[in-house]
């Protein structure tokens, strides 16, 4: 399918002729400064008296600590758990129930339970000579046996990374609905399938700045952090200081992903070590610390069985999934976000009478686990993905056709699903059908009849999902975690000469917000996005927030933003029509300036009133003046659900086991997109991701607990000769509950890729009897499976 | 990721930095590239008290034919073979090499002899050298030896230098006309490090061949009298003799267990001899 086939779905720009609103293809504005290399990330902050912070780190995966050795010459350089009197473990307790409670003391204690582990904490006027005194510390440990499979993990027997549980499981949950009802389907396929451990990997990695302000009597810790409001209110927890004491600023971050979206021991034991020392202090990690030491993510093990009628209706499906937690509950997203969310999610996009999924979330001496970009998603979408194809292939129907059979329907919308997931809008099966049509499924099928001259083999695979975003208080009151989001707010504010400031908890970490939230703001006032500041990212300046995380800061921020400055252009009409001498019913807000019959006056005009000559305005004015804040919630908080149809072509090297992609389609509907240019980034980077999970990364361990891929020698991630040229076709389909229809899109991207490719792989080999059913899928995964495949293939003739 | 503390020197000709070897006694780690010792040094995976920079030895940096092979200096860089800048003898066989090594950042500053020093089973210039049937002269300020490339590789990150021992300068044999080339390599991604490379150079007209298989856990496999991989003789139907029954023996010979490894190493091994014979 050529590329001029594509009819991409352009919005004519709603706010008229600047074409600044919802819906333009603005370049980014924040790229002016970050595209010039003139960003200020942490590692950037420079601070008089700074020292660096280097940590001792446990070399074993699970061990008791029986001395730690300082030399006599650095007593006063290196801090234990012994110095930090006073300090709190970190604890994210859910409250599902039957959670069990782990607690992470910020210096280890007692235990270490994970490689990397936080010991001692060693400072320096450099790091280099920080990490000369870490050198020097030596671990007396015991080692103990590593729980390092979660799946042995739940045997009886296994060593435990809590003795007092007397288990390794953090939560087991159960969702059944009538699977008994499945069990006769004449179509039934079970496998195993599972997800590599994965290292978030953002361009940046996590640092720290903390300082301590004797005047304001105030702690300021400057962190690369998604959700500062939320570190704000663990710190506090965890030093027993009042947030008020505390002020997080998160500069520029260059990149998020779910990976600074916890808490740090690093954090609270810098803003003890700033206090105690009494000069500013600095901890930067660096990319070791990120691939062995600091959280990992979608390591998942499915057992699942599919049921279906023979013409590919589902009947059932009925799981057994296991989330390796790793040894913490991470705050404040919890060590059973992960698991328990499949339970909630694996049915997907389709319709289903039965339904089975019982859920753990296992302990294991390795970092914890933490939500990355899709959540649980990916893993839930590569396993259900997979199975479908299988049912293709049982009832004798292309793996498009079946989706189409079982996708929920746009006249079915809005859908409550068989978990009670309500689906606002949207038509999955024409997504669908625009995939098939853009890779040209027909074409595939041809050239695979014909084989290729290189000896290779071409595949063609699909996958869609449905992703829940900006879902709030109804959704996360139940998982009784420490971070509840509430109604978002937002603040503008119009300066004395017509620019205007927005502030927002929510911060931007690659998602383009400061371009964004001032093209809501221009929609609604007309003042010129060049004019327009987002403040984010620091809680002195800010509302609270619970921060940018789960998709959902075009909808909550933008939703928050659109409230706030409805308001404020409420008040500067009123003030314009007594500028006007007009009835304030007669006079309207357009384009930036107060419309009546007789004239109209700008907003730069009204504000200059407000500020500069009170003496002019109407005498019931409004005393708020032209700041307002404002809260928002979407009409059903039950969350947007954008969804996304890929389509991939692969062609797989047999005997040397490499995949090439040769084409790749989506096709996705974020409901109506703000900024068309920011959403094709996000979907891009997204799919980089995506194909690094299907392809190139895994953290694997061996039987000591041990991460293997220290360096990214060894910890593949794609680099943009991996990346193909992907064609993107939008669709719009509002959402009735938000303002403007938006839908959150930033993680969809890294959901459908890993699923689409491995259906492709399998679609490739499977007329010469090979299954992949196992992420990343690498050379020698596909070799071993050929050879296995060939094998079985001779003993049979 | 901070290297421990070490002392430096740039000596401006080779007496000097030997003089700066000897008298280390050992603790002593040559600079060039640093694009394998840079992040070794940062990882603390070597600990050494001298860093001996020696970018600024202008004799090292020569390349010549000389006597109908072709010298060049350690410190020639990948790019200056891929580029064209050394004189070559193998009728492109060095630069085609050269051009897939790594990126091309790594390609401006990483070095012919460093490569070697380094002596990483994954590196090109160890199989395709050892196929070229080149030799290495090293020096000491006791004098020069010269060894076949195979003899000095001798394990994983093992050479065959000594205490106080430099690699000074690579020779490599001029490819007869007769002689057909072929490399090929797999990598999980563009400029990876290979996890399994085929070098063969054959000569159908002397019933010769070199065979190198490389990018395996020790030194890679040279079969310097290859006519056991071609069913007892080397003819110009070399292609249609190759048997993949004995390279997979000699893999295994050498200690791969792993049946999928082993056949990746035979298939890249066969890509080469097709590309030979093409």
């Amino acid at each position: 399918m050529k590329e001029d086939a594509f009819v991409r779905n352009e919005r004519e720009f709603p706010s008229g002729k600047s074409g600044q609103g919802v819906g333009a293809r603005l370049p980014r504005k924040e790229d002016d400064r970050l595209m010039r290399g003139r960003g200020q990330y942490v590692a950037d902050i420079r601070l008089a008296g700074l020292q660096d912070v280097a940590f001792v780190r446990s070399p074993m995966a699970h061990a008791r600590i029986r001395a730690i050795h300082v030399p006599q010459r650095y007593r006063d350089r290196v801090f234990t758990a012994a110095d930090l009197v006073g300090i709190k473990p970190i604890r994210a307790v859910s409250g599902l129930p039957g959670f069990k409670i782990s607690e992470q003391p910020v210096l280890a204690t007692g235990k270490v339970r994970q490689v990397g582990e936080l010991v001692a904490m060693c400072l320096a006027p450099t790091r280099a000579e920080a990490e000369d005194i870490a050198a020097s510390v030596t671990l007396d440990l015991e080692e103990l046996p590593a729980v390092y499979d979660m799946l042995k993990a739940r045997e009886p027997g296994s060593a435990l990374v809590h003795e007092h549980w007397g288990d390794n499981v953090f939560l087991e949950t159960n969702y059944e609905v009538d699977i008994s009802a499945a069990l006769d389907a004449p179509i039934r396929v079970t496998r195993e399938i599972s997800t590599a451990r994965q290292c978030m990997s953002p361009l940046e990695g996590r640092g720290v700045v903390a300082t301590f302000d004797a005047r304001l009597d105030q702690l300021t810790l400057h962190s690369a952090a998604q959700m500062p409001h939320i570190t704000r209110s663990g710190l506090a927890e965890c030093l027993g200081m009042e947030e008020g004491r505390i002020r997080v600023i998160s500069p520029d971050v260059g990149g998020g992903f779910g990976h600074k979206g916890i808490l740090l021991p690093e954090e609270v034991c810098l803003s003890w070590l700033t206090m105690r020392c009494g000069h500013p202090v600095r901890w930067t990690e660096d990319r070791r610390e990120h691939l062995v030491a600091s959280s990992n993510c979608r390591e998942h093990h499915y057992r699942i069985t599919v049921y279906a009628d023979s013409d590919g209706t589902l009947r059932g499906i009925d799981c057994e999934a296991t989330v390796d937690s790793g040894a913490y509950s991470s705050y404040p997203f919890s060590a059973c976000l992960e698991a328990a969310q499949v339970a909630s999610i694996l049915p997907g996009p389709y319709k289903m009478p039965a339904y089975r999924c019982r859920t753990f979330s296992v302990a294991t001496n390795k970092c914890p686990i933490l939500p990355y970009r899709g959540v649980a998603r990916t893993g839930v979408c590569f396993a259900l993905e997979l199975m479908l194809d299988l049912v293709a292939a049982e009832a004798g129907l292309e793996p498009g056709e079946v989706r189409l059979r079982n996708l929920v329907r746009p006249e079915q919308m809005p859908f409550d699903n068989i978990t009670k997931k309500h689906f606002d809008s949207g038509d999955y099966p024409e997504a669908m059908r625009r995939a098939l049509a853009a890779i040209g499924i027909e074409s595939i099928r041809a050239r695979q009849s014909q084989g290729e001259a290189d000896g290779r083999r071409i595949g063609v695979g699909v996958s869609i999902y449905c992703e829940q975003a900006a879902h709030g208080t109804s959704v996360y009151s139940g998982w009784g975690i420490p971070m509840v989001p509430g109604h978002e707010q937002a603040s503008a504010r119009l300066t004395p000469d017509g620019g205007l400031e927005l502030r927002v908890g929510v911060h931007s970490h690659g998602q383009g917000m400061e371009t964004t939230l001032a093209q809501v703001a221009h929609e609604i006032l007309g003042v010129d996005v060049a004019k327009i500041r987002i403040i984010l990212g620091d809680t002195a300046m800010t509302p609270y927030s619970t921060g940018t995380w789960g998709s959902r800061s075009m909808v909550m921020a933008g939703g928050a933003v659109a409230t706030a400055c409805r308001e404020l252009g409420e008040r500067a009409r009123r003030i314009g029509a007594k500028l006007l001498q007009h009835d304030p019913a007669s006079v309207v807000l357009q384009d930036g300036e107060v419309r009546g019959v007789n004239g109209s006056v700008s907003i730069q005009a009204i504000a200059h009133t407000w500020y500069r000559r009170p003496q002019d305005l109407p005498a019931d004015v409004d005393p708020g003046g032209l700041e307002v804040t404002q809260g928002y919630k979407p009409v059903r908080d039950s969350g947007t659900f954008s969804y996304a149809a890929h389509a991939a072509v692969v062609a797989v090297d047999p005997d040397l086991g490499e995949v090439e992609i040769l084409d790749y389609v989506i096709v996705e509907d974020g409901g109506v997109l703000v900024n068309p240019l920011v959403v094709d980034g996000q979907i891009y980077g997204g799919l980089a991701q995506g194909i690094g999970t299907a392809l190139y990364e895994e953290m694997p361990f061996d039987a000591s607990g041990q991460p293997l891929a220290t360096t990214l020698a060894d910890y593949l991630l794609p680099g943009p000769t991996e990346v193909p040229a992907a064609r993107l076709d939008h669709m719009e389909t509002p959402s009735p509950y938000t303002q403007f229809g938006v839908k959150g899109i930033g993680e969809g991207g890294a959901i459908a890729p890993p699923a689409a490719i491995a259906n492709a792989v399998n679609d490739a080999l499977r007329p010469i009897g090979v299954e992949l059913m196992q992420s990343p899928i690498t050379p020698h995964r596909v070799v071993e499976a050929v050879l296995a495949a060939r094998a079985t293939e001779r003993s049979a003739a | 990721m901070k290297p421990a503390p070490f002392s430096y020197e740039r000596p401006r000709d080779l007496d000097a930095a030997l003089s700066m070897l000897a008298a280390s006694g050992g603790s002593a780690k040559i600079i060039a590239g640093g694009q394998s010792l840079g992040p070794m040094l940062n990882l603390r995976l070597v600990q050494p008290e001298l860093i001996v920079d020696i970018t600024g030895l202008a004799e090292l940096k020569r390349a010549e034919v000389s006597g109908g092979e072709l010298v060049l200096g350690a410190l020639v860089t990948h790019a200056d073979i891929e580029d064209g800048r050394t004189a070559d003898v193998t009728r492109g066989a060095m630069r085609g090499v050269a051009a897939n090594i790594a990126y091309r950042a790594v390609r401006n500053r990483g070095t012919i002899g460093g490569s070697l020093s380094h002596a990483d089973p994954a590196a090109d210039w160890v199989s395709a050298l050892a196929a070229l049937g080149a030799r290495v002269t090293l020096r000491s300020l006791a004098g020069a030896r010269t060894l076949a490339i195979e003899a000095f590789v001798i394990g994983a990150l093992e050479s065959a230098l000594h205490a106080g021992e430099i690699v000074e300068a690579i020779h490599v044999p001029a490819r007869p006309a007769s002689a057909h080339w072929g490399y090929a390599k797999s990598c999980r991604k563009t400029g990876e490090f290979a996890h399994a490379i085929g070098a063969v150079l054959i000569d159908p007209a002397a019933a010769s061949a070199r065979v190198v298989i490389g990018a395996i856990d020790t030194a890679p496999i040279v079969v310097t009298d290859a006519a056991g991989l071609f069913g007892g003789k080397i003819a110009t139907d070399y292609k249609q003799r190759f048997d993949t029954r004995v390279a997979d023996a000699l893999l295994a010979k050498a200690g791969i267990d792993d049946a999928a490894q082993r056949h990746i190493h035979v298939s890249v091994l066969k890509r080469a001899v097709e590309e030979a014979a093409a």
